[in-house]
């Protein structure tokens, strides 16, 4: 991207008005992210900076908003449903997701793309038609307001992104490794468990995590399939938006967004390591 | 299938000790949410489990999708609500969809101090066999002080004049309260607001009439949002429930007023779901939860009257403000100098075809 | 290994070659399946089984035999052009199950299914449910006919008994034809009054605002992956966190701060107002409308459509451009020419995936859309909780349904659905 030496004057011009207009997007990214973490220490019940903040005076800061949330009772419940709801439906998703990925990666299996276009649609599908029939459906056989009934749900609709990341995992997969292994004498489960886990384990890990975001941050499908022993964090959020909107939404918010940070370096950390152990330069 | 799916992760969910097990009797009372839920927990749950401890009430807050959850339970064959507080018009779709249970309201609760029978102290309030009325409230207006100069609005008409009243107004998004009240600021009187509405023409001017506020309306769903939006200086006016109103004025000392004109009277109560699974449980309850004094304990918590007759006498003050609750509520003599009542049977029949047009109405742009 | 006398290769215990060759690719074939088969059950009964009964429940029509066994087919002998009222056995069976549905109350809900057809049949049900549970059947002085009639006149008008007779077998097609905003007589499908149309329309804006959404990612998108494809590694490295971050974020922590931007008095508002750009009055109207719709879901699709455009991109080899630019071009010509038509197939890729997702989208619209800034979807959500009509509910999903699946498959022939990559 660097300017070249020989560049005109209309070239130069063009870049800094490049630069500054991928500046201009970068901010439209990041700045609604960024902005909510001040604003959850606003002292006053107010979505916007009081002029107390503007001014940096600390008596219009409060962690006042975080006490709220530590204490109430039913923000503790919707935590605990999201950690058990997420925790059971990524074991599920990731376990079978994996068995799948593993099958997949076979040469000459047999109707890939059709088997591939199935096992993907709960991402495709919008979400109000997955909860519109899961809700019908999931009455019918008793489901609904169940920990089951959604665990099932989320579980479905994260196991794509295990089998999307572990697929990936295994395209570079150095099937000679394997028939190497084979060749001097190793069983095949030995192979399995000493050539192919560890080599598409961090694929595993990241698919896990991408199914566990994909569960935490679900509400619709949670909203129609769940019952309020079922309220999750993003439910609570939901209606606390569309009710009493309180700055502890913003306090949720701010604990979201570290969370989330979390998981991305994880899942950096992760796709970085695997292509280095599987010799592909990063991008 | 049932079977498979059930087994296959019942061990896994009950590791995860989800549903912990009690001897206590649990039971489920579907409400609103909010304040309102906690005036119930208050005046009823609390004094309630007192008496019974090895009774736990568990509140649950879907009662807005409460009618097509208690459908979806009953499609399923499993009902696991206890109690649910509808509207009377829900409880009259419910009740005819044998949905709900039908009750002998003599048999069933108590009666007032003076010995009258229930029947008669409810009154024209028991609308549907299947429910067990609560409190009366009533939609009206709330506006924000500091926006509507030296002269507040007074009636139902200024919510229709924006050019006295510049500025958006909330109003609910579902055409019950804003057809009649469209009429009744058209000219026409409370009392002949629904012969009106049985007609085209009449459906047709109240919605020529909603026409002119259209562009300043932004529409609410949940009973907290027009309270939010005045305090967030979204609106000037917005419709609410007066009991929300009551709260953002004299409990949260918002810059809001309210005013009484053509205020839409409705009811609140019970209905039990049939097959509620602590049925006599439940029957208990209510006995006990729509006595004369628990009614009134009620209006403490929240500026809603009691439905009983016996209970307007035992009304007292704020339980934590210590004001009267009298003149908040929307029958004192002073309030209810225009009240419209709100027709359960017309809107029973109508209110799909009505609720088609005016969301065709809405979308229009 | 040893040959045979017929020439064939033979393993060692002595099975030819190919046909060993043929079994262990078979097994291989079968262990293959057999890693796919749990998750494929999975899927087909957590997933497709409901979208198949959702499909199901939108032609259901089973309700009018269940509560009018014998009635219902003996109307659907009936031809309801001849201008006469059904016959007396009709009438008989209509009073006979219809006595027995009020005794348990279910012939409330056939009244209720059929209000949606026709304003009124729902308490034309009710009231002659309580007259018929206080009728003996066994007892009439007078014909059924006249009996039914007595309990409401609506039962001698013919347009009652030819909307019983449409929806009289077990499958209907009025709540397709809802969905479109059409209804049905006796003349035929037509379209219903002005007033009474709704979904045609919502979903033109539906489709004209995924549109807007898509064009608006391609706008802000491209240059971004642009500056992170041609950029050095450790540098795009550092950037695309920007860009991962937000698609890491809660959709509803992303869905809030837009509210606290954009609502009159949130912060941008404010901003405006300090820097005496607006007056006090005149703060802009950003959210409860379209806008607020566009603007939340631009950028909650953004990392979408950068994602895949840059995978693209950074596959171009930078010795085109040069080569252009070597052989005379400037630097616009070398772009347009050379550079952008490679990326055309990231574009689609990325523009169909945020389409897709935003013609289903329904949580930023339901709390950010107000009346005109809501999509299909959240209509789909008011029939199932609001208004109870399951059936029109299902209808309107499975037309949503169709749409998608149309682009998925455009979007397996653009890119395949192997290709599909995340982060």
């Amino acid at each position: 991207m660097a300017l070249p030496l020989h560049a005109t004057t209309g070239e130069r011009i063009w870049h800094y008005t490049f630069l500054t207009i991928c500046v201009l997007i970068f901010a439209f990214l990041i700045i609604p992210i960024l902005v909510i973490i001040p604003l959850s220490f606003n002292a006053q019940p107010y979505f916007t900076f009081t002029p107390e903040m503007v001014a940096f005076d600390p008596a219009g800061y409060s962690t006042k908003w975080y006490e709220a949330f530590f204490s109430d009772s039913n923000w503790r419940a919707a935590v605990k449903n999201s950690l058990i709801i997420a925790l059971f439906s990524t074991i599920i998703s990731t376990f079978l997701g994996t068995l799948a990925a593993l099958g997949l990666s076979q040469k000459d299996f047999p109707f890939k793309t059709a088997m591939m276009g199935i096992l993907i649609s709960p991402m495709i599908v919008p979400l109000i038609i997955s909860a519109a029939g899961m809700f019908f459906f999931y009455a019918k056989i008793n489901l609904l307001g169940t920990h089951i009934g959604v665990i099932l749900a989320h579980a479905a609709l994260a196991t794509p992104f295990v089998v999307i990341t572990v697929t990936a995992t295994l395209t570079g997969f150095d099937h000679s490794l394997t028939r190497a292994a084979a060749n001097l004498g190793s069983s095949p489960t030995n192979t399995f468990f000493r050539i192919t886990v560890p080599l598409i384990t961090p694929g595993v890990i990241s698919g896990a995590l991408f199914a566990f975001i994909t569960s935490f941050d679900e509400v619709v499908v949670v909203l129609f399939v769940g019952s309020v022993n079922q309220r999750t964090i993003p439910w609570a959020m939901f209606s606390g938006i569309r009710e009493e909107i309180s700055p502890t939404i913003l306090a949720v918010a701010t604990l979201l967004i570290t969370f989330s940070i979390i998981l991305l370096f994880m899942v950096e950390l992760l796709r970085r390591r695997n292509e280095r152990l599987r010799g592909i330069t990063p991008h | 299938m049932k079977t498979f799916i059930q087994c296959s992760l019942a061990t896994a969910v009950l590791a995860a000790s989800v549903s912990t097990a009690q001897a206590k009797t649990e039971m489920v009372v579907v409400s609103w949410g909010g304040a309102y839920t906690k005036s119930q927990q208050k005046a009823y749950h609390e004094p309630y489990m007192k008496e019974h401890p090895d009774v736990k009430i568990i509140n649950d807050d879907s009662a807005a999708e409460g009618a097509s959850k208690l459908r979806a339970q009953a499609e399923a064959g499993k009902i696991s609500w206890d109690l649910v507080d509808v509207v009377p018009d829900d409880a009259v779709a419910l009740c005819d969809e044998g949905l709900a249970l039908e009750v002998d309201v003599d048999k069933l609760l108590a009666p007032a101090p003076d010995g009258t029978p229930a029947s008669e102290d409810f009154g024209d309030s028991l609308v549907s066999p299947c429910f067990i009325p609560q409190i009366v409230y009533s939609t009206t207006i709330g506006f924000r002080t500091d926006k509507v100069g030296s002269t507040p609005p007074t009636s139902i008409n200024d919510v229709f004049d924006t050019k006295k009243y510049p500025g958006k107004r909330a109003l609910q998004k579902n055409p019950i309260g804003n057809l009649e009240w469209a009429l009744m600021a058209d000219g026409v009187a409370g009392k002949d607001v629904y012969k009106e509405l049985e007609t085209e023409e009449g459906v047709a001017r109240a919605f020529k009439k909603l026409d002119t506020i259209k562009k300043d309306v932004i529409w609410w769903t949940k009973g907290a949002q027009p309270g939010q939006l005045l305090a967030d200086g979204e609106v000037v006016m917005a419709s609410a429930y007066n009991g929300r109103l009551f709260s953002a004025i004299v409990e949260n000392k918002q810059p809001v007023g309210m005013m009484w004109d053509a205020q839409l009277f409705e009811l609140d109560g019970w209905i039990i779901p049939k097959g509620a699974p602590n049925l006599e449980e439940v029957k208990k309850y209510l006995k006990f939860a729509t006595d004369t004094q628990r009614l009134a304990d009620q209006a403490k918590y929240i500026s809603y009257g009691p439905a009983r007759k016996s209970s307007a006498a035992l009304v007292g003050k704020h339980a934590e403000l210590g004001i009267d609750m009298a003149p908040h509520m929307p029958t004192n003599p002073a309030n209810a100098k225009n009240t419209l009542f709100k027709d359960i049977n017309f809107w029973a029949d109508r209110k799909e075809e009505l609720a088609e047009k005016f969301e065709a109405w809405l979308a229009k742009g | 290994m040893t040959k045979s006398e017929t020439g064939d290769l033979k393993t060692a215990d002595g099975i030819s070659l190919k046909l060993s060759l043929q079994r262990s690719l078979r097994r291989k074939k079968r262990n293959a399946l057999l890693l796919v088969a749990p998750l494929f059950l999975f899927i087909l009964i957590t997933f497709i089984l409901p979208i198949f009964y959702m499909l199901m429940k939108s032609v259901d029509n089973s309700i009018t035999q269940e509560i009018l066994p014998t009635a219902a087919p003996l109307l659907l002998k009936w031809d309801p052009k001849s201008g006469e009222l059904p016959d007396e056995e009709v009438f008989k069976a209509f009073i006979i199950d219809g006595k027995v549905a009020a005794k348990e109350k279910t012939i409330n809900r056939l009244g209720k299914r059929l209000n949606y057809e026709k304003s009124g049949t729902s308490s034309l049900f009710r009231k002659t449910g309580r007259k018929l549970r206080k009728l003996d059947p066994e007892k009439l002085t007078t014909t059924y006919q006249e009996a039914l009639i007595g309990m409401d006149k609506k039962w001698g008008k013919l347009e009652t008994w030819q909307l019983l007779h449409r929806e009289s077998g077990p499958y209907t097609k009025s709540y397709f034809l809802s969905a479109v905003d059409m209804k049905q007589d006796v003349d035929g499908v037509t379209w219903k009054a002005e007033d009474s149309q709704i979904y045609l329309n919502l979903f033109k804006r539906t489709l004209w605002l995924s549109f807007l959404i898509t064009f608006l990612t391609v706008l802000l998108g491209y240059p971004i992956a642009y500056l992170l494809a041609t950029l050095k590694t450790s540098t795009s490295n550092l950037l695309i966190i920007l860009v991962l971050l937000p698609f890491w974020t809660s959709l509803l922590v992303r869905t809030s701060s837009w509210i606290a931007l954009l609502q009159k008095e949130g912060v941008i508002n404010d901003f405006l107002f300090a820097i005496g750009l607006i007056s006090n009055d005149g703060r802009l109207a950003m959210i409860h409308n379209q806008t607020g719709t566009v603007v939340a879901m631009t950028h909650i699709l953004l990392p979408f459509m950068i994602l895949p455009l840059f995978s693209v991109m950074k596959t171009i080899n930078p010795s085109y451009v040069r080569a252009a630019r070597s052989m005379g071009a400037d630097s616009f010509t070398a772009f347009r020419r050379v550079y952008f038509p490679n990326t055309i197939a990231g574009i689609g890729a990325g523009g169909i995936l945020v389409f897709i997702l935003s013609i289903g989208y329904y949580i930023t619209p339901a709390l950010v859309g107000g009346t005109q800034g809501t999509l299909i979807s959240n209509f789909i959500a008011y029939h199932i909780s609001g208004s109870l009509n399951w059936g029109l509910a299902a209808a309107l999903g499975t037309l949503l349904l169709l749409l998608v699946v149309a682009l998925y498959i455009l979007y397996d022939k653009i890119v395949g659905i192997d290709n599909m990559k995340l982060g």
